[in-house]
């Protein structure tokens, strides 16, 4: 065994200390009958050659494309200060600070967690957090029916659409979830149809317990947060808010908006891709709903000579604790991504972080004009921070065909919302800081040579090398 | 010393100043966010801490010595293997080729990925027994959820939908029950028979046709192989209810026992304990599923499919009408499986059935080592972990198990999981692991033991502790009465800060 | 010895009678067992009770306990002192640490509770 202490005369020792000959005789137990088959896998690696094995796979994975690919996993700089301090043992190898005289670094940093993703949501209360931005959403909608006793939750179409699956498969219990449509056209396309809401939440039987929407939405664009929190209070309802962290340093918080309970993804907070995590969800809320917020909290306390430390606190709540009666299955978390997203923050500081989002807009801006250019205009016409729909002739295959240029043109919106025929011929892209202009004008390049040849514009000529390779590869 | 550091550290907001930090990203152009309509901007920024990276990475590592962590030293918490993370998986799991791979990326970008999660599911199916493993649970709860709810899938798709009751020991993790109520289920306690195991009878008088599931942990979280698993599963099966096997303990038996052989329909696999993967302070971990023919159809969505030529990709949106449908974002925590695949290839059959072989071994030589001083409440062999009682030192001295677990941090050792099982008196779950060598384990119980009898001659001296943490013990009831749960600059003026 | 005034359950709650008016909380030996109480989760107002239904939950640090009405009857108040002094189920159970007032619906009911003595026997062992 590669990672064991033990000698032979190590075993012997344990064995003779136990009057046992053969480690077998500890296995007595298991009845004959079950026993288990040969284990048929293959033989142990060293690790040199388990190194270029994992080597090779990687290698085939393509992470050297220009990528304009986000919905809901976004590309960030990460100062590489966040991966080196997680690289500490001293975090990554501990666990739930359970002792909490031996645990407060890890019980601090969560307080501070907690702190700073309440600083960015503009409300009370931060669990240490969930799976990911789908899980977060799901406990989030249970929370609303908890709180309400009532059993059906809005969701509109313009969250996520795993997150919404995920909202399927947790309400399969027995809870009732129906969607939202999005405007199909004029200035609000693309955003949450408010008159349907309303007449949604006019329909009081059964009655509705929350309403979700996401800020931005999955097509990149900005709602109308207010007015959807207004209609959901109206009706006795909660709200829940879908965010994503980055442009929460820009765009209003829910706290200001009067959301009950932000839910989102918090991988843009310094996590890499990592083909969907571990990640980070985010849930947060007010003080009113603390007794409904699942999953660990940690609180600022003293000890025994007044010292202020930190402690896992209400713990009652928990599984653990309350078993059948406990407000989530939830044990383990993703500590070591709270921790990743608050080194982040820390590091990269409130101005950075409002650097973070305005840049990624302006490149955003600049990737419009581009496509735009080449015949690649919005779906939609309302606000957007830094992800937008745009409409190409035969999106799957122009995408494919990007795809061999090395470029990743975003998201085959059909792909993920089949049934929308409003975004068939629809590519989801975004700009974020780490995009550069060159990668904006090989885009459009490749693009338009793609869609019949219309010579690009206003390309400068820092671009020639690459445009001369592209060139090359095409032929 | 228990841990290295022995200064609490400020706030990361009391470390800040206005001013600090920058020099991250370049700035954007002025008019970056005209664009934007005002009443979708945020009118207060928020308060967050300005540092520069110095002062950043000194306050994480002065944090981090706070903490008793696996490579700090040996932590045998019951139940949760806190066995070493070897450092190539970290190597591995940052490969660009894995970090950097977008989860939304064509199939066409993500061969090398999506091969990997291929042959993890099978070597996961080949130790389970099981006919498919799912990928895509993030942890061992939801897991179980994924496994309840196709449980569910199966018994409304026969139209046999009488069934609203999953039935569980008493001795089960928490997280069991919490599941069978998450899934819309009642949940059905059962106490557990004298010897620690499950009580057949009192299972049997439990089943019927409102049965849809039994859930069941083995070893169990006493440490015991249930020795009439055969029995149950037969008992269950009878009443056309399915049975679950909660896989936390896998560790002790691997290459022994394969759930899917021996006739369970279902179970999880927590990847951070069996496999390796580091449990950062209360996660990630990952936690697949494996199933057995009859629930095949109901896996969550999307499977990994290796196709003729050879390729791979994930199921499309709808291609599997029978699947419960996603239980997350994406394919799953893809960088902690990358790990796990690490750890099965390094081990190899041979290496996996040493591990399981080497933690029962460790176990039983350390319980061997306490009985005597320690009750051992079930005396015959366990499997990877134990139970040991400090019931009678209590009564004796008025020391309790918490007292002792206190104690152990001043030997320099992470204390056991206490107080659970629920079922067992000032109970004390020790779980050594395959990767304690025997000079640790005697260490630890020589410590133990020594505890025992301070309990005897100095019990102050244990009720008091821990003497050398960073910490006394914590006032927990003011915490959770007026709980404090955010940073306000007011609330630093009640407690004033180290330093 | 307990309060010899009060009516007992088998799972430690205490009732007092006041003509229609029927008190409840629980013991300083449920209390003690629980340890330090930290939450007290109450009935809303007017909700009708069945004697021995459970109409609450009371929280511990570290452990939980559903509460069961000793008598039936309409919840006409509750203790709203406990939500910011919950410590007052540990250090003043029978009298600030009070829970419910509850319409007695049937004074009956009392008859098949534990008086002091019987409440100090159950305690006695254990």
């Amino acid at each position: 065994m590669p990672y064991g202490p033990h000698t032979a005369a190590d075993r012997a020792r344990m064995l003779g200390a136990l009057g046992l000959s053969s480690v077998d005789q500890l296995f007595d137990d298991i009845p004959p009958a079950l026993r288990a088959s040969r284990l048929d896998l293959p033989d142990p690696e060293p690790e040199l050659e388990l190194a270029a094995r994992l080597s090779a796979l990687a290698a085939r994975n393509r992470t050297d494309l220009a990528s304009f690919l986000g919905a809901g996993v976004y590309r960030h700089w990460s100062p590489p200060a966040v991966d080196q301090i997680l690289l500490r043992g001293e975090w990554y190898t501990a666990y739930t600070p359970y002792q909490p005289e031996i645990s407060q670094g890890t019980l601090q940093s969560i307080y501070e967690y907690e702190s700073l993703l309440a600083e960015l949501v503009d409300l009370d209360v931060v669990s240490a957090s969930h799976y990911d931005g789908a899980a977060a959403t799901a406990e989030a909608a249970l929370m609303t029916c908890r709180q309400t006793r009532r059993e059906r939750v809005l969701v509109s179409r313009g969250v996520h659409p795993h997150y919404r699956e995920t909202l399927r498969t947790y309400f399969s219990g027995g809870l009732q979830l129906d969607e939202i449509p999005l405007v199909a056209d004029g200035e609000a396309a693309g955003t949450t149809d408010l008159v349907a809401l309303d007449r949604m939440l006019a329909e009081a039987d059964p009655p509705v317990a929350g309403i979700i929407a996401a800020q931005p939405d999955f097509l990149g664009l900005l709602e109308p947060m207010p007015a959807i929190g207004a209609l959901a209070h109206a009706a006795g309802a909660l709200f829940v808010s879908v965010i994503e962290p980055v442009g929460l340093s820009v765009l209003a918080p829910p706290g200001a908006y009067g959301a009950d309970i932000a839910a989102g993804e918090g991988q843009p907070l310094g996590i890499a891709p990592q083909y969907g995590g571990p990640y980070l969800g985010i849930l947060a809320t007010t003080d009113a709903l603390v007794r409904q917020i699942p999953g660990r909290l940690v609180g600022l306390t003293t000890d025994l000579d007044g010292q202020r430390a930190f402690v896992m606190t209400m713990r009652a709540r928990e599984q653990d604790i309350r078993r059948d009666k406990a407000a989530s299955n939830i044990c383990t978390n993703q500590a070591l991504l709270a921790l990743a997203a608050s080194v982040y923050l820390a590091t990269i500081g409130p101005h950075g972080l409002r650097d973070v989002a305005a840049l990624g807009a302006a490149r955003a801006s600049e990737l419009e004009s581009a496509l735009a250019a080449v015949g690649a205009p919005r779906i939609h016409s309302g606000p957007y921070l830094n992800e937008f729909a745009v409409r190409v002739p035969d999106a799957r295959r122009t995408h494919a065909r990007l795809l061999d240029r090395g470029i990743l043109a975003g998201l085959v919106l059909a792909d993920v919302e089949p049934d929308d025929s409003s975004l068939a011929d629809g590519l989801l892209v975004c700009a974020t800081e780490v995009t550069t202009a060159q990668e904006i004008e090989r885009f459009a390049d490749a693009l338009a040579e793609i869609l019949g040849g219309r010579p690009p514009t206003g390309v400068e000529a820092g671009a020639g090398s690459d445009r001369s390779t592209l060139a090359g590869s095409a032929r | 010393m228990s841990v290295t550091g022995t200064r609490l550290q400020p706030t990361i907001f009391e470390r800040g100043r206005p001013g600090r930090g920058g020099g991250k990203i370049p700035h954007p152009p002025k008019d970056a966010l005209d664009r934007i309509p005002a009443a979708a901007r945020r009118v207060t920024p928020p308060a967050l801490p300005e540092m520069n990276e110095a002062d950043v990475v000194r306050h994480y590592v002065n944090l981090s010595q706070l903490n008793y962590a696996v490579d700090t030293g040996f932590y045998p918490l019951g139940s949760c293997t806190m066995k070493f993370n070897p450092k190539l998986n970290e190597w591995a799991a940052r490969l660009p080729g894995f970090a950097n791979l977008h989860p939304l990326a064509p199939d066409a970008a993500a061969q090398g990925t999506l091969q990997m999660l291929f042959e993890l599911e099978g070597a996961l199916a080949e130790i389970s027994g099981m006919r498919a493993v799912s990928l895509q649970p993030a942890a061992g709860a939801q897991g179980e959820l994924t496994g309840i709810l196709m449980v569910r899938a199966y018994h409304r798709s026969r139209g046999d939908t009488a069934r609203d009751q999953v039935l569980v020991p008493d001795s089960s993790h928490g997280t069991n029950p919490a599941t069978a109520s998450m899934a819309g289920y009642t949940t059905v306690t059962i106490p557990s028979a004298e010897d620690g195991g499950v009580d057949l009878d009192a299972f049997r008088a439990a089943l019927g046709p409102r049965t849809a599931a039994v859930m069941i942990t083995n070893p169990s979280t006493l440490g015991l192989f249930e020795a009439r698993i055969g029995e149950l599963l037969d008992a269950v099966h009878a009443v056309g209810a399915l049975a679950y096997m909660d896989g936390a303990n896998l560790n002790a038996i691997l290459g022994r026992f394969k759930p899917g052989e021996a006739g369970f329909d279902v179970m999880h696999f927590n990847v951070h304990k069996t496999f390796s993967t580091p449990h950062g302070g209360g996660g990630p971990g990952a936690g697949p599923v494996g199933v057995g023919e009859t629930l095949l159809p109901y896996l969550p969505e999307p499977r990994v499919l290796r196709e003729p030529e050879g390729t791979y990709r994930l199921e499309r949106v709808g291609e599997r009408p029978t699947s419960i449908g996603r239980m997350r974002s994406y394919a799953g925590n893809t960088g902690v499986l990358v790990r796990a695949y690490a750890y099965i290839r390094a081990h190899g059959a041979s290496g996996l059935r040493e591990v399981s072989d080497d933690a029962v071994l460790a176990a039983n030589y350390l319980k061997s080592r306490l009985a005597g001083t320690y009750d051992i409440p079930h005396d015959r062999a366990c499997k990877h972990e134990f139970v040991a009682s400090a019931s009678t030192i209590k009564k004796r001295t008025g020391v309790r198990t918490l007292d002792i677990a206190k104690r152990l941090i001043d030997y320099g050792f992470h204390p056991p999981t206490i107080y659970f099982p629920l079922i067992v008196e000032e109970g004390m779950l020790i779980e050594p692991t395959e990767t304690e060598s025997v000079e640790t384990l005697d260490a630890f119980a020589d410590a133990l033991i020594a505890i025992a009898g301070e309990a005897e001659t100095t019990p102050d001296l244990v009720t008091g502790a821990p003497h050398t943490a960073p910490v006394r013990r914590l006032d927990e009831a003011t915490a959770a009465r007026h709980p404090n749960l955010r940073w306000r600059p007011v609330s630093g003026a009640e407690t004033p800060c180290p330093d | 010895m307990v309060p010899t005034d009060l009516h007992y359950t088998k799972d430690h709650e205490w009732v007092r009678v006041d003509g229609d008016r029927a008190t409840v909380g629980i013991t300083a030996y449920a209390a003690e067992q629980l340890g330090d109480i930290v939450f007290v989760e109450l009935p809303d107002v007017g909700r009708s009770l069945d004697q021995f239904a459970a109409f609450g939950v009371v929280e511990s640090v570290k452990a939980v306990s559903d509460l069961f009405a000793p008598v039936g009857g309409e919840v006409v108040e509750t203790n709203a002192t406990l939500t910011s002094q919950p410590e007052l189920v540990n250090s003043d159970p029978y009298d600030g640490g009070w829970m419910v007032r509850l319409r007695l619906a049937d004074a009956a009911q009392l008859d098949g509770l534990l008086d002091a003595t019987a409440y100090d026997a159950l305690i006695a062992a254990g």
